[in-house]
């Protein structure tokens, strides 16, 4: 199995940049900007309940407040009021595939989304812009009870009150001025209820891309595992290219029970004129586990940290994370961790890439609180550096208070050898395949963590930055 | 035999990094299916030899040039000339995390041969040539080199000699380092490439007791990088018996 993964498979390139041009009459703006009337509009929109309206408001308040954040990489490039908050294509709905508009249809095709699907994956919830437009759970898995639906029609649901109560709790719009931007224009996205108990064996997969110049993405994605259930989720994100500086602010909201086990993996190829500011964190109950398997390419400036908190005693927390950082671009990732409950584990291990003056920090903060008597954090990054114009930071912060902690920190930064290349090339092996073999090697132990579609899908990607495009 | 030469190397002068010569105006010619050894002191420049003609871009030819099966690959790039049929068996091989040896093996055969490789059939001829070697068939699941000990490293390399099939095999020092078990073991495998295929050798070492059990045609003796002496086989009894003394001192 693990040599499948291996195989470095020619690539349809065409498959990451092409755009819909002929599309783009179909699509419905909203005036560019931000102001009350434009959030009261995409509430409308939305049909949003009051307490939502009330929300997006505040959010509005807050999000004109707080300023830009003052640290990482420059997001001057980014012009808010260029951004179009809102894009939606006018389609509704579908639950089959077969109503799904045709040129939708394409675009998804080209990315592969129904083969995946075929491939006994669990549902697939794929947002086009900001609205999703096809959603369709197995029915195996809603006869376990599992709720996977988007996030619009769950608030009108039975399950409104479990929103209410959940939503933009663990990222509060006070924590930055993206998370308050996407309180206020948030659109789409996934919600996922796994009851007690509840097994789900096939991962569940989203997927979901930008396609419209100047259009944020700002979806909104909140999964609860209930006690003792297990659920691995997927999210897949592939944007083509386009000139118009883009923001993508998502916000992901992951609370894991006592006895639960999440897994969320993402693979994120955004083009290259992305912002990816997004915000990913994660509540941990007693003896739960949370198990992030993170791949960021693309984009143009990237700030990623996927944050768990550790709050039940014995809990658990793996991230398993690689940056690619190619041609201008500057990525920002990494993880964080709150140690709050006794006996804790956390497990950090970042790799990141940087080739043709990209550059790539690794940025990480464990903190240990004093109520995390014999916790244990490790964490390690390796950087790989592919010339001698690229770049690679690691910034690693630790914050202990407790005196029985049990903390490792190991850190790498190495350029890829000519001597390396040299021998595979004497095995025939052309000089850009051997770069790639070296480099797909080095993110071996993160593809080996991904459902082998996905790690076919993350070397196609890797060769793609390799030959330099 | 035949009488088209396979290799010939014509008034090789080679500088490393475009700086230091180290090789000056060096002669060979091997024929399909000879063996040759070559054999020097340390630091002689026996493994510049072997980078050089394998094509390590570190290694600078000043002069002369390199013929195989009469094309001139003097300027040609390592994958180019693996695929013309040539190998190199590293002294160090190194290790490459991620990669399984299986895997960069078949992705080799592949890049030689340009044909898709069945994934059976390569896995049974895997396990044939690792027996012949004595390799535990775990190792073809464990990344490349990572890992090994000496001994294992150089079986792998001589195991992708065999699964790689090449007309012209080089061998750098692909007995240093091993414990006398691991010396015949490794020598039965390179008598295996010579049964199957017809196979040139270049076999560099400053020991001989890889030698034993191989038929060998021409031995080379080369000293501060020039080839100072060509003999057939028994010369390398007599370097066995004296050492390198003589030719040093000649070349002075």
């Amino acid at each position: 199995m693990s040599e499948n993964k291996q195989a470095v498979v020619e690539i349809d390139r065409s498959a990451y940049e092409f755009k819909d041009i002929e599309t783009e009459k179909d699509f419905y703006r909203i005036e560019e900007g931000l102001d009350e009337e434009t959030v009261l509009k995409v509430s409308a929109e939305k049909n949003d309940p009051e307490w939502m309206r009330d929300h997006r408001l505040k959010c509005l308040k807050l999000y004109n407040e707080i300023e830009m954040p003052k640290w990482g990489p420059s997001i001057e490039g980014l012009d808010m009021n260029k951004i179009c908050s809102y894009v939606r294509h006018k389609s509704e709905m579908k639950g089959k595939w077969e109503d799904v508009p045709e040129d939708i249809k394409n675009t998804f095709e080209r990315l592969g989304i129904p083969q995946a699907e075929r491939e006994s994956l669990a549902g697939v919830g794929a947002q086009y812009d900001s609205e999703l437009v096809y959603h369709n759970v197995k029915d195996e898995v809603a006869a376990q009870g599992v709720v996977y639906t988007d996030l619009e029609s769950a608030m009108r649901s039975e399950y409104a009150d479990m929103i209410k109560s959940h939503f933009m709790t663990l990222i509060p719009p006070t924590d930055h001025k993206f998370a308050a931007l996407h309180g206020a224009v948030w659109s789409g996205g996934s919600f996922v209820y796994v009851p007690k108990g509840v097994k789900v064996d096939i991962p569940l997969q989203s997927y979901f891309r930008l396609n419209a110049a100047g259009a944020g993405q700002f979806e909104h994605t909140l999964i609860i595992v209930d006690e003792g259930a297990d659920l691995h989720f997927i999210e897949g994100c592939s944007a083509p290219k386009y000139n118009v500086a883009n923001l993508h602010a998502g916000a992901v909201e992951l609370f894991v029970a006592k006895n639960a086990r999440l897994r969320y993996s993402t693979i994120e190829n955004w083009s290259k004129n992305m912002y990816n500011l997004n915000t990913k964190r994660a509540l941990v109950e007693e003896n739960g586990i949370m198990e992030w398997v993170s791949g960021s390419f693309g984009s143009h400036t990237g700030y990623l940290y996927p944050m768990t908190i550790l709050k039940g005693d014995h809990s658990k927390m793996e991230f398993t994370g690689i940056t690619f950082a190619g041609k201008g671009q500057n990525l920002d990732t990494g993880a964080k961790v709150v140690h709050q409950g006794v006996g804790t584990t956390s497990v950090i291990n970042s790799k990141s890439i940087s080739k043709d003056g990209g550059i790539g920090t690794y940025r990480s903060s464990v903190v240990i609180q004093n109520s995390a008597k014999k916790a244990k954090a490790s964490v390690s990054c390796d950087s790989l550096m592919i010339d001698s114009i690229s770049r690679a930071d690691t910034i690693p912060g630790m914050d202990i208070r407790t005196n029985d902690a049990d903390v490792g920190h190991e850190a790498k930064i190495g350029r890829i050898s000519d001597d390396a290349i040299f021998y595979l090339m004497s095995r025939g092996i052309s000089e850009e395949d051997a770069k790639a073999m070296i480099v797909s090697g080095f993110a071996n132990p993160v593809s080996k963590e991904l459902p082998l579609e996905y790690a076919v899908e993350m070397n196609n990607l890797i060769k793609l930055e390799m030959s330099g495009h | 035999m035949s009488e088209q030469s396979l290799l010939q190397v014509k008034n090789l002068s080679v500088s490393i990094d475009n700086e230091l010569p180290i090789l000056h105006k060096i002669n060979l010619d091997i024929k399909p299916g000879e063996t040759h050894v070559l054999m020097g002191p340390n630091g002689a420049g026996k493994s510049t030899l072997g980078y050089s003609l394998m094509g390590n871009p570190h290694y600078c030819v000043t002069e002369g040039n390199i013929l195989f099966e009469g094309q001139d690959i003097t300027d040609l790039s390592s994958d180019k000339r693996a695929k013309a049929g040539m190998f190199l068996s590293f002294q160090n091989p190194y290790e490459i995390p991620g990669i399984s040896l299986s895997s960069f093996i078949r992705n080799s055969y592949h890049a030689q041969t340009g044909a898709p490789v069945k994934l059976m059939a390569f896995q049974k001829s895997l396990k044939a040539a690792m027996q012949v070697l004595s390799m535990d068939e775990a190792y073809a699941d464990r990344d490349l080199n990572v890992g090994f000990s000496g001994g294992e490293k150089k079986k792998a390399e001589i195991l992708q000699l065999l699964m790689l099939n090449p007309k012209l095999a080089i061998l750098d020092e692909t007995d240093s380092g091993l414990d006398v078990d691991a010396v015949r073991t490794v020598s039965k495998g390179i008598e295996e490439y010579q049964k199957k295929k017809d196979g040139a050798l270049l076999i560099i070492t400053h020991s001989t007791k890889i030698l034993e059990s191989l038929h060998v045609d021409y031995t080379h003796v080369l000293v501060k990088g020039n080839l100072v002496c060509t003999g057939d086989g028994s010369l390398v009894d007599e370097i066995n018996a004296n050492g390198f003394e003589r030719f040093i001192s000649e070349a002075e």
